[in-house]
């Protein structure tokens, strides 16, 4: 970080012409889907999480999980969907299903919604070094694009139903 | 012995995909000691379209390149050709070699700073704003100079600290997404993500038409697009951190053919 800040003012002190042509790049526009609220307007507040074990045993919300609500927000091909990487026979009816990570079946006979809660707020806990996004987590990460900042990828209810939904698929 | 017939069979099959694109390489040609172009990775289709010069969309910028060479521009009434001439000549294996630490400014150079400086020393123009279609032109007029000739750069001396950090960028995880370039690069080429064949990320065949933004295309710009891909605040094209993380890139696929004007999905 440092290091390049520097030669960039070196570039810049150089005063070389050729350098001022390089026009900043415009980041590109995401397009919100309703599902998608807490992605934008006031940053909601992060639910403090307890760890025990493998598990968080305690919802993040009191409104508890809707299973029809969770199939749309892992299905969302535009926040994150888990159909990137797994792929998800109960939604079979979805193009493009990933495959770099283990298909997800069998979930409901072989978690608890505790374990997949943990799971889903942040895999790393689980598994350091695995590529899976932490979906309700905003500490510890690098040079996150401002709009996104301070932000989960899920919001808390997301999360619950998701779990919800995940259950459902024994 | 049927394992035999099978093998025959196997043979005969790849003989016939071979001569189907006849204006290609051999397939072995894109891949060097396990470093694979992203050629290897896509479908019949594409490689074909990039095979045939007549139809693939890159040579539009490879032709507008050439003529803009041969074009006088800036206070010195100059063009490229005026000193360089014949590029079939003068540029053939220069692509190969960028980016390149320059001792000048101390910093690396791919090619489209080079062209700039050309232009604004050697010529008194005005330099070309990155990734407009003056540029890409220009860069894959040039780099196709250097077409099926391997990537060789120096990373030695005064490169090797730009060189550490651009291998630096590749491995730091980033974004909200918080994932690295070498998780889907080195990792996991061949696998699906999504509908999308994950390749090695190499830059040979760069710049590339890519055929989702319909354009000629920049490795920064891609550098941009998987930045943002992981939510990551991309950095400007053109940038000190770019031009080291474009330093490591080309020396991952060292040894890889020059394929510009290559085209990706
Ligand atoms: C960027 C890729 C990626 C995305 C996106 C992703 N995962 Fe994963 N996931 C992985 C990988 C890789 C593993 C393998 C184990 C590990 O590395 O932790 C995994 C493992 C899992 C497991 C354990 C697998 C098993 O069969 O026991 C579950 C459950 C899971 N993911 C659920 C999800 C859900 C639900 C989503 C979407 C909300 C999701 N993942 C999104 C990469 C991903
Ligand atoms: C006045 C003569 C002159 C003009 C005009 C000129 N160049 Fe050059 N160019 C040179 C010289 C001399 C070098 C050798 C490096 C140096 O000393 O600057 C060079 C170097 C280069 C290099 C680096 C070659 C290498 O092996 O690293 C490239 C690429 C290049 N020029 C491209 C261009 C392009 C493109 C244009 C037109 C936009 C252009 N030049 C216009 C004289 C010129
Ligand atoms: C989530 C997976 C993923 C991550 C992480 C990722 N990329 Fe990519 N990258 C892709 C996909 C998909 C493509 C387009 C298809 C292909 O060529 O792999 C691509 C293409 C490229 C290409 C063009 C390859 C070619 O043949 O022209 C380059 C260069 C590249 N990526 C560099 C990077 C860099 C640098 C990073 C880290 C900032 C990075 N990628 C992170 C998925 C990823």
């Amino acid at each position: 970080m440092r290091f390049s800040f520097v030669s960039l003012v070196v570039l810049l002190a150089a005063g070389a012409a050729w350098a001022q042509a390089v026009a900043p790049a415009a980041p590109p526009v995401p397009e919100r889907t309703p599902l998608q609220a807490h992605l934008t307007g006031p940053i909601p507040p992060l639910v403090k999480v307890e760890i025990v074990g493998n598990t968080i045993p305690q919802p993040l919300t009191q409104q508890p999980g809707d299973p029809a609500r969770g199939r749309r927000v892992i299905a969302d091909a535009s926040n994150s969907t888990c159909l990137i990487c797994h792929e998800v026979p109960a939604l079979a009816e979805l193009p493009d299903q990933g495959k770099i990570a283990p298909p997800l079946e069998g979930l409901g006979s072989r978690y608890t919604a505790a374990e997949l809660r943990l799971r889903l707020v942040n895999a790393k806990l689980i598994t350091p070094d695995t590529m899976m996004p932490a979906y309700y987590r905003t500490e510890g990460l690098t040079r996150v694009q401002p709009q996104f900042a301070g932000r989960t990828i899920y919001s808390a209810q997301d999360i619950e139903d998701a779990i919800a939904f995940l259950l459902t698929i024994k | 012995m049927r394992a035999r017939a099978a093998f025959l069979l196997a043979c005969a099959a790849v003989l016939a995909a071979t001569a189907a694109h006849a204006q290609g390489w051999p397939i072995a040609r894109y891949s060097v000691e396990g470093r694979n172009s992203g050629y290897f990775y896509l479908g019949q289709q594409t490689r074909l379209l990039q095979d045939d010069d007549f139809q693939n969309p890159g040579m539009f910028a490879v032709d507008a390149g050439a003529a803009a060479w041969r074009r006088v521009d800036g206070t010195q009434g100059r063009s490229c050709a005026s000193c360089h001439q014949n590029a079939a000549e003068t540029m053939k294996g220069v692509a190969t070699r960028y980016p390149a630490y320059d001792a000048k400014s101390g910093g690396i150079l791919n090619l489209e700073l080079v062209i700039n400086r050309e232009r604004v020393e050697k010529m008194g123009a005005a330099p070309l704003v990155y990734e407009s279609p003056e540029l890409l032109a220009m860069t894959s007029y040039i780099s196709h100079q250097s077409r099926g000739l391997p990537k060789a750069v120096d990373i030695t001396g005064p490169a090797a600290p730009f060189f550490e950090q651009g291998k630096d960028f590749w491995s730091t995880r980033r974004g909200q997404i918080d994932i690295s370039c070498a998780m889907c690069h080195d990792d996991r080429p061949g696998m699906l993500l999504r509908g999308d064949t994950i390749s090695q990320g190499q830059t040979n065949g760069h710049p590339m038409y890519r055929l989702i933004w319909h354009t000629i295309s920049s490795t920064h710009r891609m550098f941009e697009w998987c930045n943002t891909s992981m939510r990551a605040e991309p950095y400007p094209l053109g940038s000190p951190v770019y031009l080291a993380l474009e330093l490591y890139v080309a020396w991952r696929g060292r040894g890889l053919p020059v394929e510009t004007p290559s085209v990706r999905k």
